[in-house]
């Protein structure tokens, strides 16, 4: 038997503002929070989609390696490695490699060919946040590949007053 | 209830006395070296890693530069730095002719008298320089400040700076490096602090530093009126450090993040 | 007139025919980002070096773009195959016209 309620009317009123509360505070909460992730992640999809056109980027052959945890995000060893034997039909042509949390997304660019016996890349990079980075390997062949890597950035502690 | 609240106290103040500080037990100095991550490490001990390198190569190029009315350069009375070099960014700061000189101050001194030339401002690339090439000729080697009878006075005002609370946050260095070393502040270690690697390539400030500066920074951290460079209460922390370092060896020049 | 700084290449000095060699370049440069700012509020502009090449006897065998998100001072680690003996040259070249040079010598047993 379904239970019926009947509200007195000041009931029915405060029944829907608590409702609208809790509407409005769910949907101040999304917007303070995921949009200023999505605002960066937006810009390096940009930068992503202009490297790649609306081509199938496939995930795998590439690994992204940066420290899990950095204490100063100023100067962080980045390597990126791409599998590939590197012969003249077969190589890495580019790699791009694209940060979701820096105010420019686009970190670096470079360009291989048959004679770089290897497609792996060291580098030290600037991250300005906890971010993801991408890398996005070009093939000979045309084809694009990916691979990314998360990391916490923290800061040194008695920072210089500027 | 009542019972539950006092045992709740007691677990608070348990929980209180067992994060109290534990001072750095004798003969077991630590270079904040060991707290970097391995990617820092490596940065410090390959020269083809370490940015300070292009330091060190500058000052080997002014240590031959001839300057001055007199047209002396470094060489011209200490000609080769690997040999006459050797060992001396170890003893410093210390008393030269009456006055307490750090390393910086010793090599303004040079220049002043025997090049005629103007003092170099510190943080400036050439002192920078300077200072990296002397100190890189006794890497490896240990801290030799010792207490003698003519520092005594001066090492004790040191210590007194390190001791002493400072600043609007009211903390003093050794509330920290030496109270609380091995504890973590924000999201860092909190080192000893020890002064085994400097200049310093700091990853914070993107370029090589002196320990006067990085003095400064630790005095803005809890802010307070930062000692002015070259002056006398800076080498006299200076002087304390040093001496509390002694033994450890030299990095210079090092990298810190 | 081009502005300069120091440079260091880690190149071995001699390889076996068609192994690969790693070779490390570093260089000497603030890598002005372009989002500082000064202690009164004044944008300090961009200037960072924005092309490396790397050339094997006349032949470009490697090339990088730098973006403001490259670390100061910066450090690059590529491979190339020990085709022949000859020289490696390495190019820096970057804002208000900044250019920078280092050779290597390699010989390939």
């Amino acid at each position: 038997m379904k239970k019926q309620i009947n509200f007195p009317l000041k009931m029915h009123r405060r029944y829907w503002l608590q409702r609208f509360q809790k509407f409005g505070l769910f949907t101040l909460g999304a917007w303070l929070s995921p949009s200023f992730v999505f605002a960066k992640k937006e810009d390096a999809d940009e930068a992503i989609q202009k490297i790649t056109g609306n081509a199938k980027i496939q995930d795998g052959r590439v690994t992204l390696t940066i420290p899990p945890l950095i204490e100063n995000g100023n100067l962080v060893v980045l390597k990126v490695s791409v599998e590939s034997p590197m012969t003249a039909n077969d190589y890495v042509k580019a790699i791009h490699v694209i940060a979701e949390g820096n105010p420019l997304p686009n970190i670096f660019t470079v360009y291989l060919t048959p004679r770089s016996g290897t497609a792996n890349i060291t580098t030290r990079v600037r991250l300005a946040d906890s971010q993801r980075v991408w890398a996005i390997a070009q093939m000979s062949n045309g084809s694009f590949w990916q691979g990314s890597a998360e990391t916490l950035v923290t800061l040194s502690a008695c920072t210089e007053m500027v | 209830m009542r019972l539950a609240t006092s045992l709740c106290f007691t677990a608070f103040c348990c929980s209180v006395l067992l994060a109290a500080p534990a001072s750095i037990a004798a003969n077991t100095k630590q270079s904040s070296y060991e707290l970097m991550s391995a990617e820092n490490k490596a940065m410090q001990d390959d020269p083809s890693f370490n940015p300070a390198m292009f330091w060190v190569a500058e000052g080997e190029s002014l240590w031959q530069t001839k300057l001055g009315p007199k047209n002396m350069a470094c060489t011209s009375c200490h000609s080769d730095a690997k040999k006459s070099m050797r060992g001396v960014a170890t003893q410093f700061p210390k008393i030269v002719k009456g006055k307490l000189q750090t390393l910086e101050g010793q090599i303004n001194q040079c220049r002043s008298a025997a090049q005629n030339a103007p003092a170099l401002a510190y943080e400036s690339k050439a002192l920078l320089a300077l200072t990296a090439y002397v100190a890189v000729q006794s890497k490896g080697m240990p801290i030799a400040v010792k207490e003698t009878s003519a520092n005594q006075e001066q090492l004790k005002k040191g210590r007194q700076w390190f001791n002493e609370r400072i600043g609007q946050l009211n903390l003093s260095c050794a509330q920290c490096h030496e109270d609380r070393s091995g504890l973590k502040l924000g999201g860092s270690l909190i080192p000893q602090g020890h002064p085994n690697a400097y200049p310093i390539y700091r990853l914070e400030w993107q370029t090589l530093g002196s320990l006067q500066r990085r003095l400064r920074n630790c005095m803005s951290g809890v802010r307070a009126q930062q000692f002015e460079y070259g002056s006398p209460e800076m080498a006299q922390l200076e002087l304390f450090l040093m001496w509390r370092a002694r033994g450890m060896p030299l990095e210079a020049p090092g990298v810190r993040p | 007139m081009s502005k300069t700084s120091r440079t260091q290449v880690t190149v071995p000095a001699s390889a076996k025919k068609n192994s690969i060699i790693e070779i490390r370049a570093i260089v000497q440069h603030d890598m002005e980002s372009g989002f500082r700012y000064t202690e009164s509020g004044k944008l300090i502009p961009r200037d960072i070096i924005r092309v490396f090449t790397c050339s094997y006897n006349n032949v470009e065998v490697f090339k990088a773009d730098f973006y403001p998100g490259i670390g100061a001072n910066p450090l690059i680690i590529f491979t190339t195959i020990a085709t022949e003996s000859g020289t490696l040259e390495f190019k820096w070249l970057g804002d208000d016209g900044y250019a920078a040079v280092n050779q290597a010598r390699i010989t390939v047993v």
